[in-house]
C-alpha cells in the first residue's frame, strides 16, 4: 500500500475539516476525489502530501510519516499538484517544469542533462514543449496548468497527488491529462485525483472516493460509487450513470 | 521579457559564466577608475583630477580605496539581500527598508550618539549599536509576522512598516532631546555615508557578509522554488519554512552588517534585483551572484558622484542611492509596462 490513512483528523483552528476519514492508495491505483466544495478533498491531499499535520489518527506514505519526513526524500516519491499557483517572478514554462528536479541534487548546481531529459519528456506529454520559452505568467490558466502537470511529471515519482488538475483545461487536454496518468498507472505509480468532473472520474478512475463534509460517503468502483444514495444526498443531486455506445461511462445529473 | 540571452532562456553553464563575467568586468573597470577620480580647487574654481596610483598614493590608498571597498561590501550585501527577501516574500516591495530593519538600526545608533558612546567607547560602538538595532528589529518583525509555522509575506510586510515607523518616531523624540551637534552627526549617520569607513571596519565585517552571501547563493535553488509560494515549493522537495527562516535571518543580518560599516543606504536592495532581473532573468542562481557584483558596482558609481558632484562638501552615498533610485524606478516600470510585463503583469 502507498498511502493509508486511519481515522484522520485535520482541523484548522476550531473548525475540523476532516472528521476521521480512512483511506488507501495502492500502486497501479488511479484514484478520484469528489465531493461537494468544502467537504475536505483539498485537505485530505494535502494531509497526504505532508502539508498539513493531522490532530488524529495516522497517514503512512511509503511507511513514512509525511508530515515528518525530510521535504526532499518525500518529492522523489510523491509529487503534489496545489490547486492554486501563482509565479512572483518572471520565469518561463521551461524553468517551472525543470524545478520538478530540485530533489535529485543540493546547493545551487545547474540542471544535469537527465534532468532535461525528463523535463522535455513531461513537457511533450503535457502538450507545452512549444512553451518552453515562453513567461508563465503570459500564459493562459490552461496552459499555466499544464506547465505545472508537467512539473509534477518531472518529479518522476510513484504517486501524484493532483488537485483539480483540470480545472482549466479545455476537454481535449483533460482527456489527455487522464489518459497520461492512466498510462502513469499501468507502469506502477499511483494517482489521486480530486476533480469536479464526474464524468472524467467515473470514466478514467479505477477507484472513487467520495467525501462529504470531512467524512467519507463511498468508497469504490467509480460508477457505484456515483450512482449511489449516499453520494446523492452529499451532492443534493440525483446523478445517472451509464455506459456510451463506445463503452466508455459517462455520469450526468438526473 | 527579453532575456539576455534572447530566445532560448534557461540558465546555462554558458550563460552564467557570460553574465558574470561581464558584471564583474564591468564592476573591476569601476573599482580601478573610482579612487582615481577627484576634484581640486584651482584659481578659476573647482575642476575635476585624475589622479593617479603612485604620486597621489597617499590621498588614494588612505581615503579613497576603503571607500570602494566599502561600497562593494555593503552595496554587494544589500542587493543580494534584497534579491533573497524579495524571493522569500514573494513581493516585489520586500527589501531590508521596507521591512523596518534600517529604521530599527537607526534608532539603536541615535540612542547610542544621544547617550555619548561614541565618546566613551570609540566611533565603532555606533556600528555595534546599529548592528545590534537591526537584530533585535529583525527578531520582533519575525514574531509579529509569524502565523503559525508559516511566514506569510502581507503579515511581515505589515509588521516591518509597523516597526518601521515607531521606530522612525523615537528616531525623532530621541533627536529633539539632544544637543546641536549630537543631531548633525544623528542626521549625517542616518543618511548613509561610506566616507568615514575604515580598513579595520571592513576587516571585521568583510569576512561576515561573504559567509552570509555565500549562504543565499547556496539556497539560490531554493529561492527559484519559493517563487511560486511555500506549498509549491515544498511540493518539488524544498523545506519552505526552514529556507524561508535562515534566508530572512541570514539576509537581515546581512543588512545589519552593511549599516553598521556605513548606515542605512536606501534603494540599493530594491533596485538592483529589480534591474538586473530583466537583464539575467529570475533564475536565483544567476541574480543573487549578479546582484552581489552589481549591487556593488551601482554604489561604487553613486558614491564617486557623491565625491565629485559638489566639490568641497561632498553629499552622503545615501542621498545620491535616493535621488537616482527613484527615477531609474519610475523607468524600470515604465518600460516593463510598455513590454511584456514586471511582476505578474502580462
Amino acid at each position: 500500500m502507498l498511502v493509508s490513512a486511519e481515522d484522520v483528523r485535520v482541523g484548522y483552528g476550531p473548525h475540523e475539516v476532516l472528521r476521521g476519514v480512512s483511506a488507501t492508495i495502492a500502486a497501479g491505483e488511479l484514484v478520484a476525489i469528489v465531493g461537494p466544495n468544502g467537504a475536505g478533498k483539498t485537505t485530505l491531499l494535502r494531509a497526504i502530501a505532508g502539508l498539513v499535520t493531522p490532530t488524529a489518527g495516522r497517514i503512512r506514505c511509503f511507511d513514512l510519516d509525511p508530515a515528518r519526513a525530510p521535504r526532499r526524500d518525500l518529492a522523489r516519491r510523491l509529487a503534489y499538484l496545489p490547486q492554486r499557483y501563482d509565479v512572483a517572478f518572471p520565469f518561463t514554462v521551461g524553468e517551472i517544469v525543470v524545478m520538478g528536479r530540485y530533489a535529485r541534487r543540493r546547493g545551487p548546481g545547474l540542471e544535469t542533462a537527465e534532468d532535461l531529459v525528463a523535463a522535455r519528456a513531461a513537457m511533450a506529454r503535457c502538450d507545452v514543449a512549444a512553451l518552453e520559452d515562453r513567461r508563465v505568467d503570459a500564459s493562459s490558466g490552461g496552459e499555466q496548468r499544464r506547465a505545472l502537470l508537467a512539473q509534477a511529471l518531472c518529479q518522476e515519482a510513484e504517486l501524484l497527488l493532483l488537485d483539480e488538475p483540470t480545472a482549466a483545461l479545455d476537454p481535449a487536454h483533460a482527456r489527455a491529462l487522464f489518459t497520461a496518468l492512466g498510462a502513469e498507472c499501468a507502469r506502477g505509480a499511483a494517482a489521486a485525483v480530486v476533480t469536479h468532473d464526474l464524468n472524467a472520474a467515473v470514466r478514467y478512475a479505477t477507484r472513487l472516493i467520495a467525501l462529504a463534509d470531512g467524512a467519507v460517503v463511498g468508497d469504490g468502483a467509480p460508477a457505484e460509487i456515483l450512482a449511489s444514495a449516499a453520494v446523492a444526498r452529499a451532492f443534493e443531486l440525483e446523478l445517472h450513470v451509464g455506459v456510451l455506445p463506445s463503452g466508455a461511462w459517462f455520469a450526468v445529473p438526473a | 521579457m527579453s532575456s539576455f540571452v534572447g530566445g532560448r532562456t534557461r540558465l546555462t553553464r554558458g550563460r552564467l559564466v557570460a553574465a558574470l563575467l561581464a558584471i564583474g568586468g564591468a564592476c573591476a573597470v569601476l573599482a580601478i577608475l573610482a579612487p582615481l577620480v577627484g576634484t581640486d580647487q584651482g584659481r578659476s574654481g573647482w575642476h575635476l583630477t585624475f589622479d593617479d596610483w603612485l604620486t597621489d598614493g597617499d590621498l588614494v590608498w588612505r581615503f579613497r580605496v576603503p571607500r570602494v571597498l566599502a561600497c562593494f561590501v555593503v552595496g554587494g550585501a544589500l542587493a543580494a539581500a534584497g534579491s533573497a527577501l524579495q524571493a522569500v516574500l514573494r513581493n516585489p516591495l520586500a527589501e531590508p527598508f521596507t521591512l523596518g530593519v534600517s529604521s530599527g538600526a537607526s534608532l539603536a545608533a541615535v540612542i547610542a550618539i544621544r547617550f555619548g558612546l561614541a565618546g566613551a567607547l570609540g566611533g565603532a560602538a555606533i556600528g555595534v549599536s546599529a548592528l545590534i538595532g537591526a537584530a533585535v528589529t529583525i527578531a520582533l518583525v519575525w514574531r509579529l509576522g509569524k502565523v503559525g509555522d508559516s511566514l506569510p509575506p502581507a503579515t511581515l510586510l505589515l509588521a516591518g512598516v509597523t516597526i518601521s515607523m515607531f521606530c522612525g518616531a523615537a528616531s525623532m523624540l530621541v533627536q529633539m532631546t539632544s544637543d546641536f551637534r549630537d543631531i548633525g552627526y544623528m542626521v549625517r549617520w542616518m543618511m548613509g555615508d561610506v566616507g568615514a569607513v575604515t580598513y579595520d571596519q571592513l576587516a571585521m565585517a568583510a569576512p561576515a557578509i561573504a559567509a552570509g552571501l555565500a549562504v543565499l547563493v547556496w539556497f539560490a535553488r531554493d529561492l527559484n522554488a519559493l517563487a511560486a509560494g511555500p506549498e509549491a515549493a515544498a511540493s518539488v522537495g524544498v523545506d519552505a519554512g526552514r529556507t524561508e527562516t535562515i534566508v530572512f535571518a541570514v539576509a537581515s543580518l546581512l543588512v545589519g552588517a552593511s549599516i553598521a560599516v556605513a548606515g542605512p543606504i536606501g534603494f540599493v536592495g530594491l533596485m538592483v534585483p529589480h534591474a538586473l532581473r530583466a537583464v539575467v532573468g529570475p533564475d536565483h542562481r544567476v541574480l543573487v551572484p549578479a546582484s552581489i557584483l552589481a549591487g556593488g558596482g551601482f554604489l561604487v558609481t553613486c558614491d564617486t558622484l557623491a565625491r565629485i558632484l559638489t566639490p568641497g562638501n561632498q553629499i552622503p552615498v545615501g542621498v545620491i542611492t535616493a535621488l537616482l533610485g527613484g527615477p531609474f524606478f519610475v523607468l524600470i516600470l515604465v518600460r516593463a509596462k510598455r513590454s511584456a510585463g514586471l511582476w505578474g503583469m502580462p
